[in-house]
């Protein structure tokens, strides 16, 4: 049954329509009060996950739990579950009091215990004034809002987020990032929210588990993901701009151990090898475009060399200034206001602590 | 003019503002008979006219006497409109040995259309909700069968139609014809109403899940209300093929249970006696009245059903 803290337990789901596996035996604990997040690209299975957890698709093999109590066999609204969907799914001919207490009607739950839920959860998003109103007559952020207000009048312990903000604009987005957070600080439900924006999973989630092809390549903290990828792909997925990935070896010198890549020697003397070294793999070194460092800074870090800036792309607050390192691109973020021109030559330097080393073959991480 | 032309280009040259100002601007201008209008319009009016010619002539010849008629001009107005043709049509008109007119058929064609509409979409409806929403096991093998059965001759199915009426003893009764039309209505139907409700977002239907609503309660108190475009789209196909329908009509009811369709058919082909071309007119045109009463009050519903299955919901 996993820890006495567990809220949400999935054992062993396997989900397959006809031929394709889209869930491959996968095992996810969610802890009380966590904000579990769901990353991966299009097509990895995190919407296939949540819809097994709600209810409303049926895992071919498996077991799911919330809060203690086996629910794999369970229709969606004995689960103890409130969802919100990423088109809002607002029912289009009923008020927004109608919508927010249709599941209650449904559960046929006295009158005034309905009116008073409408009422708190109107207060706590603050859709008093759109109360009469029908969702045609809202705007995107509203709506939303709306959508979040019907899982929270169901009074569960578990939110289950399909990307609700994939619809919003950008500056919409952040506003109810920030207030789905809030939210939850308020309320310590357990919620598992599905996106595949980054920004959103770094700032919201107690625990990020990023997905690939129906499997969990890592289940750990935002900072853990971002400083110590468990393999290539994720250290690809998280991070933007992306991390550069040098292609070389690790060979040794001295007795210390040093990545070769090109004409370049990285001394990876402070990097925490976490599976062995191994002298003569191949590998691929993954640093980081803001963990390069420039001038005086580059001089001081374990690693520094001379070299030429070919491409500036400026991003506002940072530019992103190219060049190559062992004859493969490298990419740095600097602050605008040093920026380099092109052509420039200047020294750049990072720490390879700070570095990941994957196995060229495995794409683990070494 | 060169005078103008020499004095426009000093200007250009002194103000080049000037020029580029009173330039072309806004909507390029488009002259009214162009030959591409003349062309356009002159087909649509031809043949709006060859539609339109023998409906004329029906309307033309329904309200002249017989001694008009018989001078032979088809297309010439009345002389001296009478109404009398279509009063006799309705009301006076002979089929076989009763002679009430096409009044009686039309009651029958009421008492068969409206139940059969009615049983034939709220099953449909149904159908299509469940093949679209709930996939259970075999709903594609269900749907294939039933739309195989919309390529099925009806001539084929006639006559052990006619032994199932029988036997369950509702040959010749209204009752009767209102089943077979709602049988042969359902494959069409359905597929209707299947591809309507695959376009509402599926997350509507999820959210109601989780809502705690079940298989009625998702469909009266949420798809129904967004489905009155679907709904005008069946009605109005099922009036007008159920009130036009005359192989139904003459194989499974009786002289007294005749459709308004059967009986006219009665009325225009009689062998007895003069050929009244007024009042068959007359009777032709009472009959079609409905299916286009329908189209003229719902015709914009229509089009929004039938365009409603394109867009999303």
């Amino acid at each position: 049954m996993g820890a006495a803290n567990a809220s949400v337990v999935v054992r062993d789901v396997s989900l397959n329509f006809g031929t394709v596996e889209v869930l491959k035996s996968l095992n996810l604990e969610v802890h009380k009060g966590e904000f579990i997040v769901l990353l991966g690209p299009s097509g990895c299975g995190k919407s296939t996950l949540l819809n097994c957890i709600a209810g409303l698709l049926e895992v071919t093999d498996g077991q799911i739990f919330i809060e203690g109590r086996n629910v794999t066999w369970e229709q969606p609204k004995d689960r103890g579950i409130g969802m919100v969907f990423q088109s809002y799914a607002l029912y289009p001919q009923m008020s927004v009091e109608g919508n927010l207490s249709f599941g209650l009607k449904n559960a046929r739950l006295p009158k005034d215990e309905i009116a008073r839920r409408v009422k708190r959860a109107a207060e706590i998003l603050q859709i008093e004034p759109l109360l009469q109103r029908k969702p045609s007559a809202l705007s995107g952020g509203q709506r939303q809002r709306v959508a979040i207000g019907r899982a929270l009048v169901r009074d569960v312990d578990v939110f289950l987020f399909d990307e609700p903000l994939s619809n919003l604009d950008a500056k919409l987005r952040n506003e109810l990032r920030i207030e789905i957070k809030r939210l939850h600080s308020r309320l310590d439900n357990t919620m598992i929210y599905v996106t595949h924006d980054q920004i959103e999973a770094m700032t919201l989630a107690d625990r990020i588990a990023v997905m690939r092809g129906g499997i969990i390549q890592q289940l750990d903290a935002p900072h853990a993901i971002y400083a110590r990828p468990v393999n290539r792909f994720v250290a690809g997925f998280i991070g933007s701009p992306g991390m550069n990935f040098l292609e070389g070896a690790i060979d040794s010198a001295a007795g210390e151990p040093v990545f070769v890549a090109g004409d370049s020697r990285i001394p990876l003397r402070n990097y925490r090898f976490e599976n062995g070294g191994g002298v003569g793999r191949k590998a691929a070194l993954g640093v980081r475009p803001e963990h390069v460092a420039i001038g005086d800074m580059a001089a001081a870090m374990p690693f520094s060399t001379e070299a030429e800036i070919e491409i500036v792309e400026p991003m506002g607050s940072d530019t992103l200034a190219w060049t190559t390192l062992g004859g493969q691109n490298l990419s740095m973020r600097i602050d605008s206001e040093k920026a380099p021109r092109r052509g420039d030559r200047l020294r750049i330097g990072f720490d390879p602590g700070r570095a990941s080393v994957f196995d060229a073959q495995s794409d683990q991480r070494l | 003019m060169s005078n103008t032309a020499a004095l426009n280009m000093t200007a250009a040259a002194v103000d080049p503002v000037a020029q580029e100002l009173a330039g072309p601007r806004g909507p390029r201008p488009r002259r009214r008979l162009s030959r591409r209008n003349i062309f356009l319009y002159g087909t649509l009016i031809v043949v709006a006219l060859y539609y339109l010619l023998p409906l004329y002539v029906m309307i033309v010849t329904s309200l002249k006497g017989m001694p008009e008629i018989r001078l032979g001009n088809i297309f010439s107005p009345p002389v001296e409109i009478t109404f009398e043709p279509w009063v006799k049509a309705w009301a006076e008109a002979c089929t076989g040995l009763n002679c009430e007119g096409l009044s009686r058929g039309f009651w029958n064609s009421v008492q068969i259309t409206v139940p059969s509409v009615i049983l034939s979409i709220a099953i449909a409806s149904v159908n299509g909700y469940a093949l679209a929403n709930w996939r259970f096991k075999g709903a594609d093998a269900f749907f294939t069968i039933l739309i195989f059965g919309a390529f099925i001759p009806y001539q084929v199915m006639l006559y052990p139609i006619v032994i199932i009426l029988r036997e369950i003893g509702l040959y010749g009764t209204l009752w009767g014809l209102v089943i077979v039309h709602s049988i042969f209505g359902m494959p069409i139907l359905t597929l209707l109403f299947r591809n309507y409700f695959t376009s509402l977002p599926e997350e509507l239907f999820k959210a109601a899940r989780v809502d705690g609503a079940g298989f009625w309660a998702i469909y009266f108190r949420i798809m129904l209300p967004m489905s009155l475009p679907i709904f005008v789209v069946a009605i109005i196909i099922q009036i007008t093929g159920i009130w036009n329908d005359f192989l139904f009509g003459v194989v499974y009811t009786k002289p007294d249970t005749y459709p308004m369709t059967v009986q006219l058919n009665n009325i225009v082909n009689s062998v007895q006696g003069v050929k009244e071309y007024n009042v068959n007119m007359a009777a032709t045109l009472i009959t079609g009245l409905v299916p286009l009463i329908v189209y003229f009050v719902s015709g914009k519903l229509f089009v929004r059903g039938i365009a409603a299955g394109a867009v999303k919901g």
